[in-house]
């Protein structure tokens, strides 16, 4: 359906590129269930989490010296002598802290409401390949500033590929361009981290058109039966986002401008030298569950396999949970695992951060091989054992008075603006 | 149910963070200072600063460097662009190479860093007994702790515990890992005398010298602070505005 534009460049230009119709669509009238709760917020936040990155990014980009000698003095350069480097700094390090917190609460969004089961399988792998991408990024990210963490970071997790048989150490070798992380280390991590939030931007794209193939899941779980379910994105879910965003930025702010280096490591103000090793090297928080899923395995290439294997199976589980309904909240055993889960990984989060040592490493394997379990057994288990509760006929149902829907909110808007 | 396992995941979380701070022999308990420009609304004291600027340039500069602080960063210290320029000029710098390929020396200008006590850090470690001395210029924030960490440090050379015998060139400090530090004492009761008339205890040298760090660490730290408060008082009447209009189109569909 082509819009009505008043305009008539607009409606020129929309005749020969439909570049108008296809913003009214998709961001305008694109039909939304009406029941959408706050947790939906998250991934437009997400979306912007990433153009915050991209601009703070690019700008730190045209300040930064990528080179072993100079590297760290650089960014000591944008904190201290270039107008506001201090704050663009501070946003692109506490930036990647909140997008990771931000796509973590989506990723449990869509546990909790099965937003991974069919149709949106693929739309549930993509957003799995963006967090791939994204701690790639990040990690590549965290070894510019070239600080002790920086580059003992660097050093252990380019270290994993060797343990791959055969050709584990030749695969190191040339992941460093050398034989120890060096200066071909930091070029090529430069470069790398430049290019992969563009390739995000792509799969964000790719993730975009899935989902408005079916449009968002809801937490009813329920499909979207008439147009009396729906209310059209533009005005109600952009103002709910733009609130979103206003209560997000104030958290974001309050870290970057009160607590700017709360979830940085203080190692990595001192100078990377390959002479010293920190008395404990730790990644970000932000990669804290799967470090300690690395550690928690006492062989080598059994760490890695187990690291890559709890991001694997996130792609396959809309065929490991087999329940016909999407929604926990008509799942009452399905609901208690689910938050067990999730202490399971904050517990995982903690002990990524403790020493390898006496009690930690226990209870790091418990973590673990609670986390495999309750995706490859408890998850099947209860698609066949679970007797889910009775299901609303509609998402308009077990709303009380029903509201109006699609069709009356928008003639209510329409009533609005006149 | 899910209140109860709710209940008991915090309770595990609370546990757990308890079982930590369990303080091992030789480990640092740092005590949290009263700062001026710690908290929200937090600003440099300038005759702390002043003070804390002293203290380095007679006490610490002898062997540590500053190196990514500029002398005519001192104008953030209360100094006058003349003062700095005098300042700066106590100090030999090299330049060049001049027309004739030479290299020479000259007195530090206010553009110049400052000038580092060793030319590099084989200079350094060869001066100090093979003990590396760090640079200063982030040493706040690249220790936990901070300033509190460098006070504690300061102010932590004591005589050690019976039994506990100390190698030659090493000293005993609680205030550092380990309790063995290679750093001789370096405060002195009156070892500065302040312009203001400051009583130079240890403990006062020790906080002034601190409190400069914790500027030369970040000298925007004023800046970064106004800015937040500014910017959240902003945010908190825009994001109220946005909910009242939420509300406003979303009472249609309610």
């Amino acid at each position: 359906m082509a819009a009505k534009f008043e305009n008539p460049i607009v409606r020129w230009i929309d005749h020969r590129l439909p570049i108008f119709s296809f913003m009214h669509h998709e961001l305008h009238e694109y039909p939304t269930p009406k029941n959408l709760n706050y947790w939906w917020n998250f991934g437009s936040l997400a979306g912007i989490a990433l153009v915050i990155m991209l601009v703070s990014g690019i700008t730190l980009a045209m300040h930064y010296t990528p080179h072993v000698d100079y590297a760290f003095d650089s960014v000591e350069r944008i904190m201290r002598d270039v107008n506001y480097g201090w704050l663009i700094r501070y946003v692109h390090m506490n930036g990647a802290s909140f997008f990771f917190i931000v796509v973590y609460i989506h990723i449990f969004r869509g546990l909790y409401y099965g937003s991974y089961k069919a149709p949106r399988e693929l739309l549930w792998m993509l957003g799995v390949v963006i967090m791939l991408l994204m701690m790639a990024t990040a990690f590549m990210g965290y070894v510019l500033p070239w600080g002790q963490m920086s580059f003992w970071g660097a050093t252990v997790i380019t270290n994993l590929f060797s343990a791959i048989p055969v050709v584990g150490e030749s695969i190191v070798t040339w992941l460093w361009g050398g034989f120890s992380v060096d200066n071909p280390t930091l070029n090529r991590f430069f470069a790398l981290h430049y290019l992969l939030p563009f390739v995000i931007v792509g799969v964000v794209v790719l993730h975009l058109v899935a989902l408005h193939r079916f449009g968002s899941n809801n937490p009813l779980g329920v499909d979207v039966k008439s147009a009396k379910d729906q209310i059209p994105f533009h005005p109600y879910y952009t103002v709910k986002d733009a609130f979103g965003l206003g209560v997000f930025l104030i958290a974001f702010s309050a870290f970057v401008f009160f607590a700017p280096n709360f979830m940085g490591h203080p190692d990595n103000y001192i100078p990377a030298d390959p002479l010293v090793t920190p008395a404990h090297i730790v990644p970000e928080w932000y990669f804290l569950p799967f470090y300690a899923i690395l550690r928690a395995i006492p062989d080598k290439l059994g760490g890695v396999l187990f690291m890559f294997g709890s991001i694997a199976v996130l792609f396959v589980l809309p065929w490991l949970d087999r329940s016909p309904v999407r929604s926990g909240q008509f799942r009452p055993v399905f609901k208690i695992f689910f938050w067990i889960l999730v202490v399971d990984v904050v517990a995982l989060t903690y002990l990524g951060g403790k020493p390898a040592e006496g009690w930690y490493v226990i209870a790091s394997r418990f973590a673990t091989a609670y986390y495999f379990l309750h995706f490859l057994v408890i998850l099947p288990l209860l698609s066949i054992f679970e007797t889910p509760r009775q299901l609303p006929k509609s998402i308009s149902e077990p709303v009380i008075g029903g509201g109006a829907g699609f069709a009356g909110a928008a003639a209510a808007r329409r009533e609005n603006v006149r | 149910m899910i209140a109860r396992i709710k209940t008991l995941a915090a309770a595990t979380l609370v546990a757990v963070t308890l079982a930590g701070p369990a303080l091992a022999a030789g480990e640092v308990a740092i005590e949290a200072q009263d700062w001026s420009f710690g908290g929200i609304f937090g600003t440099f004291d300038r005759g702390e600063l002043q003070r804390g600027l002293q203290v380095y340039q007679n006490v610490c500069a002898t062997c540590h460097g500053l190196k990514h602080v500029a002398y005519r960063n001192l104008g953030d210290l209360g100094y006058t662009d003349d003062e700095v320029k005098v300042i700066a000029a106590e100090k030999q710098t090299t330049d060049g190479p001049n027309d004739e390929g030479e290299m020479f020396e000259r007195a530090a200008l206010p553009s110049d860093r400052f000038v580092s006590p060793f030319p590099n850090d084989a200079a350094a470690r060869a001066a100090n007994g093979g003990a590396y001395p760090p640079d200063l210029s982030l040493i706040v924030d690249a220790r936990a702790g901070g300033a509190d960490y460098i006070y504690g440090l300061l102010t932590g050379y004591k005589e050690p515990p019976a039994g506990v015998t100390v190698p030659d060139g090493m000293y005993y400090n609680t205030g550092f890992g380990g309790h063995q530090i290679a750093m001789p004492p370096p405060l002195f009761p009156d070892g500065v005398t302040y312009g203001d008339g400051t009583s130079a205890t240890i403990a006062q040298q020790a906080r002034d010298v601190s409190a400069f760090l914790a500027w030369a660490s970040e000298p925007n730290l004023e800046q970064r602070k106004r800015a937040g408060v500014m910017t959240i008082l902003f945010l908190l009447v825009f994001t109220g505005l946005l909910y009242a209009t939420k509300r406003k189109i979303w009472a249609a569909v309610h």
